[in-house]
């Protein structure tokens, strides 16, 4: 009995954790339709587009999500400045990834001023989230 | 048995000596200015600063050294008082007296690298060994300072990397 309840307990857990990333989706979602009235869905390859996109930056740099993230959202990453270590951002290789709403979207707020120098729209988040989690 | 004891209370009043001395970490930790300043870059001892420093620094992280680093109004008010509560002004250990003295009453710096006291406290070091590549800038403590993350700036505890 004991075991059993532990089994299950654990089973909603692995389920909640997992099912976060899908939450922040749907609500994404939510957001792009107030957006825009024509939204349809998210796009994991115009995501994937985003990703990579070089961004001319008025500093001169020229700036990408992969500047930090690397090539592969899988991958160990590096800030592009102080050189500390980023986890990999694709949930299938790091589960607390999008876990937790709030800190993915200090997250975009950052990083969306820092490369694109403007906020991003809850449609390019969905996308962007939408990429990272097709990556098996 | 009463030998041991004085042994202990020895070795204890002397660890509690080396750590006014010596430690730069807080009395007490909080667990929001470790996870939030530590996400970038290592969370800075906030006895190298003065209050002024350190509330500058909160009011303008929209803008922290040019990347965006903005916090919710509550956790931000939350690591500010962390801050204030632990800068050079009341941390009341030697370094932090020394950093505070060689400041001028007004100055407010935003790098701890650039008070007078690291300044001196790192002349020997040239600007060829800060441009290493296991070193890359004097922000990056610990790299040479092995007990830098748990506040230890120990003259035993430097290792400069090749």
């Amino acid at each position: 009995m004991t075991r059993f309840t532990f089994l299950v307990a654990g089973l909603l857990a692995c389920g909640a954790a997992w099912a976060a990333p899908q939450d922040l989706l749907q609500s994404l979602a939510v957001q792009a339709r107030q957006e825009n009235t024509r939204f349809q869905s998210f796009s994991a390859s115009r995501g994937e587009q985003l990703y990579h996109a070089k961004q001319l930056h008025s500093s001169g740099k020229t700036l990408s999500c992969a500047s930090c993230h690397t090539d592969s959202p899988k991958a160990l990453g590096r800030h592009a400045k102080t050189g500390k270590e980023i986890l990999p951002l694709a949930p299938a290789a790091n589960h607390e990834r999008f876990a937790d709403s709030a800190k993915a979207e200090k997250w975009f707020k950052r990083n969306c001023q820092d490369v694109l120098e403007r906020a991003c729209t809850a449609q390019e988040k969905g996308d962007f989230l939408s990429y990272l989690l097709s990556i098996k | 048995m009463k030998q041991s004891l004085i042994i202990l209370t020895l070795l204890l009043s002397g660890a509690a000596w080396a750590d006014g001395n010596t430690s730069l970490a807080p009395a007490t930790s909080n667990l929001k200015w470790k996870n939030e300043c530590s996400a970038c870059h290592m969370a800075y001892p906030p006895a190298l600063l003065p209050e002024r420093s350190w509330r500058k620094m909160m009011a303008g992280l929209e803008s922290h050294f040019g990347q965006d680093a903005s916090l919710d109004a509550l956790t931000a008010k939350e690591i500010t008082a962390f801050l204030v509560n632990n800068s050079a002004e009341r941390a009341g250990n030697k370094r932090a007296k020394k950093v505070l003295g060689a400041l001028g009453p007004d100055e407010a710096p935003l790098r701890i690298s650039e008070t007078a006291w690291f300044v001196r406290e790192h002349e020997e070091v040239s600007p060829q060994v800060w441009k290493r590549p296991k070193i890359g800038s004097p922000a990056n403590c610990n790299a040479c300072h092995q007990g830098a993350e748990q506040g230890n700036y120990s003259e035993h505890q430097i290792r400069i990397p090749r």
